[in-house]
């Protein structure tokens, strides 16, 4: 190993190292909660106790609040996704702030301007919003856990997932590269 | 005895904390894998950098693995753990819509989450792009609940669709696993990393 390869050390975690500790976190899930993780599942939860703060009728005439609530009995916001949700906010920061990375920025390739990103973030953010409640979870809820658990449905939706965005990355190459 | 809540040896409140303290691991370990970082996820799909299939492969084996040995064991009835059923119309068009978002928006919804508690704001308008999704599925429900229930097989374990037991077809996951492994560190040392 050259002298600057050593000084220039990456300042992640071992990318095997992290995806064991992934898989116990997620093991750990399975063991004491009877279900894996998820992220998607409390931006729903989320958006029915807003919709039904605002109407509480709503589940009369909406399908989708009315499933919701036939599913999970009680506040939407007392749900355990919420409260990993809000669990992965300060791990994260944590995270961030043992390693010095807490900083205000929008990232982005030299060769697109910032709004130019946040245009996309958010055209993306519509758009995995949309595709999570169709698929029944995001990669986390539906992919990494689905496959943890065998689940059929699980292995097509992560193979779905990473098989789009890696046949449609040569069209938005210039954003990343 | 597991799984602890399903079973009542833990009470309602207390899952509920463990929620959170689960959250915070899951949120530490995406963190300082690096998975706040968009241009850090997107690597693998240019093979820049394929953190991302590493993390992501390494996480799923592990966490399978134990899930196994842990049944086997009999520490865990896996007759009581969710396993996500399979509507196969939906798992594929929501999965193609969500791999769209992705190359898009460079997070996942946990990810975009990551990204947002260390200040990135590409990640907090992805989350502003979650919560619209997700209400614009819920408005129009009616329109698309015929597909969204279409192609249901039950919850079936994918070793049973392919015929084979669930040792075996882990067994070859790890094999495969490890192809990609090499694959990406091949492709790491072809194309020009940054770190970000």
């Amino acid at each position: 190993m050259t002298e600057s390869t050593n000084t220039k050390r990456s300042k992640y975690l071992n990318p095997y190292l992290g995806g064991v500790l992934l898989g116990l976190v997620l093991l750990a899930a399975n063991f004491i909660a009877g279900r894996g993780l998820g992220a998607s599942g409390a931006i729903k939860s989320g958006v029915v106790t807003v919709v039904t703060a605002v109407n509480p009728h709503a589940g009369e005439t909406s399908g989708f609040i009315r499933e919701y609530q036939g599913a999970h009995g009680g506040s939407p916001m007392k749900s355990w996704l919420v409260f990993e949700m809000l669990g992965v906010l300060v791990g994260g920061f944590l995270s961030g702030a043992l390693a010095g990375r807490l900083k205000f920025k929008v990232e982005h390739s030299p060769k697109i301007t910032s709004a130019r990103r946040l245009i996309f973030a958010l055209s993306g953010g519509i758009l995995f919003g949309f595709g999570s409640q169709l698929g029944r979870g995001c990669t986390s809820g539906s992919a990494l856990s689905g496959m943890a658990v065998l689940s059929l449905g699980g292995f097509i939706t992560m193979m779905a997932i990473f098989g789009t965005a890696f046949a449609l990355a040569y069209f938005l190459r210039k954003n990343w590269i | 005895m597991g799984p602890l809540a399903v079973n009542e040896i833990i009470s309602e409140n207390t899952n509920f904390f463990l929620a959170f303290i689960i959250g915070i691991g899951f949120g530490f370990v995406l963190e300082s894998s690096g998975f706040s970082s968009s241009r850090k996820l997107a690597g693998v799909f240019y093979g820049y950098d394929m953190v991302v299939l590493k993390v992501f492969f390494t996480g799923a084996i592990t966490a399978m693995l134990g899930l196994l040995f842990f049944s086997l064991f009999g520490w865990v009835d896996m007759d009581l753990v969710y396993v996500n059923p399979t509507f196969l119309t939906s798992a594929i068009i929501g999965g193609v819509i969500m791999g769209v978002g992705f190359i898009m928006g460079g997070y996942c919804p946990g990810t975009s989450f990551c990204g947002a508690s260390i200040g990135k704001i590409d990640a907090l308008l992805f989350i502003v792009g979650l919560f619209i999704g997700v209400s614009v599925f819920g408005a129009g429900y009616n329109w698309w609940d015929e597909l969204y229930l279409s192609g249901f097989l039950g919850s079936p374990k994918v070793s049973e669709s392919l015929g084979l037991s669930d040792g075996v077809f882990a067994l070859i996951l790890i094999v495969v696993a490890l192809v990609m492994f090499w694959a990406a560190e091949w492709a790491e040392k072809k194309f020009p990393r940054q770190e970000y």
